[in-house]
């Protein structure tokens, strides 16, 4: 599903985020990429999801080259990829309903299917009362639960998650990650860029240490062990 | 690209004018403020060059024949010279008539000064052919053939008045059309700026788009709409003002200045917006339409 081979990126200045990772990730696995701040964990999301380009080596999701990928094909490729962030990324002026339709609008679904659809996804994340809240009148988890909605609503076969639980309390962060477990659970391959070690305790999933670019450890049903 | 889609971007669009109102509004006021002045001078010129197409219209070759030349002759050459390109009309003036003509203009009042040549036409050899044209820049190859044929004696030509007319038709052009490309560089400007103030104030939501995977024409397309809006307001108004300004001046000057309307007249105002008017709008739609196209290329990097 996801293939890494002796990727290295460099910045202009010199300054190298990853200096040669090779990495195997099943379709329908769960992993944890852990590191301190500064180890490569975001650049690596940013190369995945193809905002960034790699100085060396190859990368290939779901049997796409990224390394060939055109412009133009970018966004089609990002459909089948869902992503969220640490600081959620909503839409501050429209409300949770409208969040999450924003994606499949994006894709050109059609009205009655993103009606059918929204609601399913609110559901599963426990949403579907506060539909017509703004991000304003949510706490932190039900931000994040919204961005997973808003991720997931286009059936994506990868889920990555960068922080997800960054800017979340100890147990709104074990909701969030029982709601990715469930994601996964579903079929979605879940990779989780984190160094919060509770989590990564807790659910014994597969853990790869990234340190300055290099992956210095890679366990299945491992802990954070830093 | 779906209906839905398209409507959805229309939305937006018109949500961009909203979230923007005081650029948006400077836009359309920019907009309008060029477009009137636009339609303006479009009025002036095109009723002076109706002026003008009336004036040279009534500009008139005169040709005069050898001693001896027949009527039959004159008119012979004045029925070739109708057949000419250019050539609205031909009048043959007989030698009678140009002297009859010659009193009422010189002997007005002292008509008994002119019964001394009774019986003797001072004019006798002023048969003449009065050629009227349609268009003045033809006149130097006219007056050239005609003093190529034979019995022409003199042709007498309104050059002067001609050239005056077709250089300042040429000059109120050239100015006009110098002032509307200044003014409608000033609006494309402008609407540049309000969309790339669009952008900038909707930068998260772009990156967003992109991270989900939106189209860059997806994208873009709110704010192509957003300009398209802005250029058909800020077009539309100014033609509607400028429509009923224009009758009204025509009423008035028809009303208070009745000297005037004798000498010159004005072109209706539906004709005069059959054209004005697409193309006051196509020219608004088309500033909002390319203003927006390079400010979100310039912006919108995907």
């Amino acid at each position: 599903m996801i293939v890494l081979e002796n990727v290295v990126k460099s910045y202009p200045n010199g300054v190298g985020a990853i200096n040669g990772i090779s990495l195997h990730i099943e379709r329908g696995e769960f992993v944890f990429v852990v590191g301190d701040s500064g180890s490569g964990k975001s650049t690596l999301i940013k190369l995945l999801l193809k905002e960034l380009e790699p100085t060396e080596g190859t990368i290939r999701v779901n049997g796409v080259l990224l390394n060939r990928l055109k412009k133009k094909a970018i966004p089609k490729y990002r459909r089948k990829v869902g992503c969220v962030f640490q600081d959620f990324r909503l839409l501050k002026d429209r409300n949770v309903y409208e969040n999450v339709a924003f994606a499949q609008r994006v894709v050109a679904t059609p009205t009655r299917e993103i009606k059918k659809n929204v609601p399913a996804m609110l559901s599963l994340v426990g949403l579907a009362e506060k539909y017509r809240s703004y991000p304003r009148q949510l706490s932190g988890g039900e931000q994040q639960r919204v961005a997973l909605a808003r991720a997931l609503v286009n059936s994506p076969d990868i889920l990555l998650a960068d922080e997800p639980t960054g800017n979340l309390d100890p147990k709104t962060s074990r909701e969030i990650m029982k709601l990715l477990e469930e994601i996964n659970a579903r079929g979605t391959t879940v990779l989780v860029v984190t160094h919060d070690q509770a989590i990564v305790n807790t659910l014994k999933k597969r853990v790869i240490r990234v340190q300055k670019g290099i992956i210095t450890g890679d366990e299945k049903e491992s802990g954070y062990i830093g | 690209m779906r209906l839905s889609t398209i409507g959805y971007c229309f939305g937006q669009g018109l949500k961009n004018i909203w979230r923007n109102k005081l650029f948006s509004l400077a836009s359309m006021a920019t907009m309008a403020a060029c477009i009137f002045m636009f339609g303006l001078f479009f009025c002036i010129v095109q009723n002076f060059q109706y002026f003008v197409k009336e004036a040279e219209e009534g500009v008139a070759v005169t040709v005069l024949f050898e001693e001896g030349t027949t009527e039959e002759e004159i008119l012979s050459i004045g029925e070739d010279l109708t057949k000419r390109e250019g050539v609205t009309e031909v009048v043959y003036v007989s030698a009678e008539e140009a002297w009859a003509s010659y009193q009422e203009i010189y002997f007005e009042g002292n008509e008994e000064l002119a019964e001394a040549f009774v019986d003797d036409n001072p004019l006798a050899n002023s048969a003449n052919l009065e050629i009227y044209m349609k268009d003045v820049a033809l006149q130097d190859d006219l007056v050239e053939y005609i003093e190529s044929i034979e019995n022409v004696r003199k042709v007498n030509r309104s050059d002067q008045v001609a050239d005056m007319l077709t250089g300042f038709n040429r000059l109120v052009s050239y100015v006009s059309v110098a002032i509307i490309v200044l003014l409608l560089a000033v609006s494309t400007f402008l609407i540049s700026n309000t969309v790339a103030t669009g952008i900038s104030v909707r930068r998260e939501e772009i990156a967003i788009m992109r991270l989900i995977g939106a189209k860059n024409s997806f994208i873009k397309m709110p704010f192509l709409i957003e300009g398209i809006i802005i250029g058909l307001f800020g077009s539309a108004l100014p033609l509607g003002i400028l429509y009923y300004l224009y009758n009204r001046i025509i009423a008035y000057v028809a009303a208070e200045f009745n000297m005037l309307t004798s000498v010159m007249s004005f072109i209706s105002a539906n004709e005069l917006f059959r054209t004005l008017l697409p193309v006051g709008l196509i020219l608004g739609v088309g500033i909002g339409f390319f203003g927006s196209v390079f400010t979100s290329q310039r912006h919108l990097k995907v």
